[in-house]
């Protein structure tokens, strides 16, 4: 008995301990240098001109980017998860790719598709729809990089839901895209809001693919991680803490929100709310009417 | 609304689910489609809907061909086995979605909701959403659901698959009373003999994707077309014997059977109530030994062993079994009174006798 609640206790600690070392410490470290020089410094940094474009720029590319994976994402999951076709086990394991090669590969491979050295690049750049070195070049990089998320949240919430749900819907003369909106969407929300926040925070830090895609243009094509890192290189630590405090504040934010939305719905009612109804549940308990008319 | 299926045919890949069916279900009928589980009757249902699109056959409702419609145009209502509820919608939102699809305004969807959540006896409980509802709960929404848009027929999967027996039992009673109420023409499959003679006004027995057998609840019990009807019906003896000179010979007993021709087999099938048993081993011709007696609340059970190794149930009631004074082991008498040659599975259900009528009759002890 007491060394199961030992053995307990020590799991518990284990875990507890756990992320605080990998994940807390290191936080409150780059917080604790942020601030050391104080609030006013904290706002300074974050205001210079450079600073400022290049957050804005990442939230801008990063939410178009997030937009592009969960339309295409909840698209490329529902056809890998419905439909038969040749092939079809060869694109679920290209799927994971982005995952599974180093970013800055990532970037190379954009900048050889896209680049001046391409036909394709050559002939986009003539028609002033130039990719590398311009913003739609980080949004196609953060696309890339983050194209795993939305498609494998989704995979096992869609293999787990009922058709029957969908032809009740049918049945009730409810069109395929009606039927889409109003019922596969909302059962399958949890698994894609957890997709499309994950891009979101994920495509917020992407470093290595942008660094050689976008040109790093200060207040043109410079995103935050960038600009971080540029920083860095030239001594200046304490601006580069600062952004990098601001953007694990708003992946902090987006983790949380996303923590609480996908909570089921009964849970998030407040308590006085439940009981009443509980009361109103217990009145019509019987399993069956006892006389219709 | 009257439906009626033609030639009705569904393959998938190389297996048949369906194989040339036709019936009709007339105007306000509550027919039970009656099979084993993967005897076809499910996509039969799934068929008329139109959740599936056949191989062959027409599919007729209200005498308008409706194969080419979806299953958005064909007007029914569909209850799923497993409810199908719309999980993020509250039991109104849920019984008001099909209204809502076809654009009612917002007063006759309210009156429409209202309406069937006091005809459901779910007064109260429209707020709540389906995980917040017992098992009998969920099945009246769905049936309310379903029936909201006034469909011109009610189709259900198994509606009681999915609840206990006592609420099943109770839930049975009022799909009856409601379809009086109602008079909607209503099809509905089940796996449950018992559920199909109670509830349908007529029963159509599936097998293999075959229509066995169409009749009221009466007929298909006591006139089996097949044999296997006759076996998934109910309780029955079967006993198979060689046509000899216009008779079977099944050990001791024999039976008479004029008009098949000499060699051919032929399955003899009666009711456990059709076997009277005596303890007295004079009292009928045949005789044999009390193997086991069960008790089944309204009746009893015996079952006999014959000389010749032969074994069948008897069906008696308690008067008369508390006159007899039976115990396990001892030599008792026996007489079948009534019997059925049956056909074999798998043949169109008609007897291949020279009259081609069924032979059925009485035996004399």
């Amino acid at each position: 008995m007491t060394s199961h609640l030992l053995l307990r206790l020590a799991l518990r600690s284990a875990a507890v301990g756990y992320v605080l070392i990998l994940i807390f410490l290191p936080l409150s470290a780059l917080a604790h240098q942020s601030f050391a020089a104080g609030w006013d410094r904290f706002i300074q940094d974050l205001s210079a001109p450079q600073a400022a474009a290049a957050l804005w720029l990442t939230v801008e590319t990063a939410a178009i980017a997030t937009a592009i994976n969960a339309l295409f994402g909840t698209l490329s999951a529902l056809v890998l998860v419905r439909y038969e076709f040749p092939g079809r086990w060869l694109l679920n394991a290209l799927v994971d790719l982005p995952f599974a090669i180093p970013t800055l590969v990532a970037g190379l491979m954009i900048a050889a598709i896209y680049g001046p050295t391409s036909l394709l690049g050559t002939w986009l750049q003539q028609g002033g729809m130039a990719v590398l070195y311009n913003q739609p070049g980080i949004i196609l990089a953060m696309v890339f990089v983050t194209m795993p998320f939305t498609i494998r949240s989704l995979q096992p919430v869609l293999m787990g839901l009922e058709r029957d749900q969908e032809e009740a819907a049918f049945t009730l003369g409810a069109s395929p895209w009606i039927t889409f909106c109003k019922v596969t969407v909302p059962s399958i929300l949890p698994g894609l809001l957890t997709g499309v926040f994950l891009t979101f925070v994920r495509a917020l830090g992407e470093f290595g693919s942008i660094v050689i895609v976008a040109g790093n243009i200060p207040m043109k094509t410079q995103v935050a991680s960038v600009y971080v890192y540029g920083e860095i290189e030239s001594y200046n630590p304490q601006a580069a803490t600062s952004v990098s405090v601001l953007i694990l504040l708003i992946s902090f934010l987006v983790l949380l929100l996303l923590e609480r939305l996908t909570r089921r719905p009964g849970e998030r009612l407040p308590r006085w709310f439940q009981w009443t109804r509980q009361q109103d549940g217990r009145r019509a308990e019987s399993a069956v009417p006892t006389a219709v008319v | 609304m009257k439906i009626e299926v033609r030639g009705l045919t569904k393959k998938f890949g190389s297996g048949t689910a369906v194989g040339n069916v036709s019936f009709v279900v007339h105007e306000g009928e509550l027919l039970g489609l009656l099979g084993p589980s993967g005897s076809g009757k499910t996509t039969v249902l799934r068929l008329i809907a139109g959740l599936e699109v056949p191989t062959a056959g027409d599919i007729f409702i209200d005498g308008k061909r409706v194969n080419d419609l979806t299953v958005q145009e064909r007007n029914i209502g569909f209850v799923f086995q497993h409810y199908a509820l719309f999980k993020h919608l509250t039991v109104f939102d849920n019984i008001a979605f099909g209204l809502n699809i076809k654009k009612w305004n917002r007063r006759d969807i309210e009156q429409r909701v209202t309406e069937l959540l006091a005809l459901m006896s779910l007064e109260g409980l429209g707020g709540r959403y389906p995980h917040q509802l017992s098992g009998g709960q969920r099945q009246r929404v769905a049936i309310a659901r379903a029936l909201a848009p006034r469909p011109s027929v009610l189709l259900m999967d198994e509606p009681f698959g999915a609840v206990d027996a006592k609420v099943r039992q109770e839930l049975r009673e009022w799909l009856i009373r409601l379809h009086t109420d109602l008079n909607v023409t209503s099809l509905f499959v089940t796996h449950d003999q018992e559920e199909a003679m109670e509830v349908s006004g007529r029963i159509i027995v599936f097998s293999k994707g075959k229509l066995e057998q169409a009749g009221s609840p009466a007929d298909v019990y006591e006139e089996p077309a097949t044999e296997f009807v006759a076996r998934f019906i109910g309780s029955m003896n079967i006993v198979a014997g060689v046509a000899r000179r216009g008779q079977v010979q099944v050990g001791s007993l024999e039976f008479p059977a004029p008009g098949f021709p000499d060699g051919q087999t032929l399955q003899v099938g009666f009711r456990p109530y059709y076997v009277k048993v005596a303890e007295d081993p004079a009292r009928y011709r045949q005789q044999a030994k009390l193997r086991h007696i069960y008790f089944l609340g309204v009746a009893y059970r015996l079952e006999i062993e014959t000389p010749d190794g032969l074994i069948l149930r008897s069906r008696m009631n308690k008067e008369e079994f508390r006159r007899c004074r039976f115990t396990v082991g001892q030599a008792v008498s026996f007489a079948v009174t009534h019997f059925r040659i049956l056909p074999q599975e798998g043949t169109d259900g008609t007897i291949s006798s020279e009259t081609g009528k069924p032979i059925t009759g009485p035996l004399t002890p």
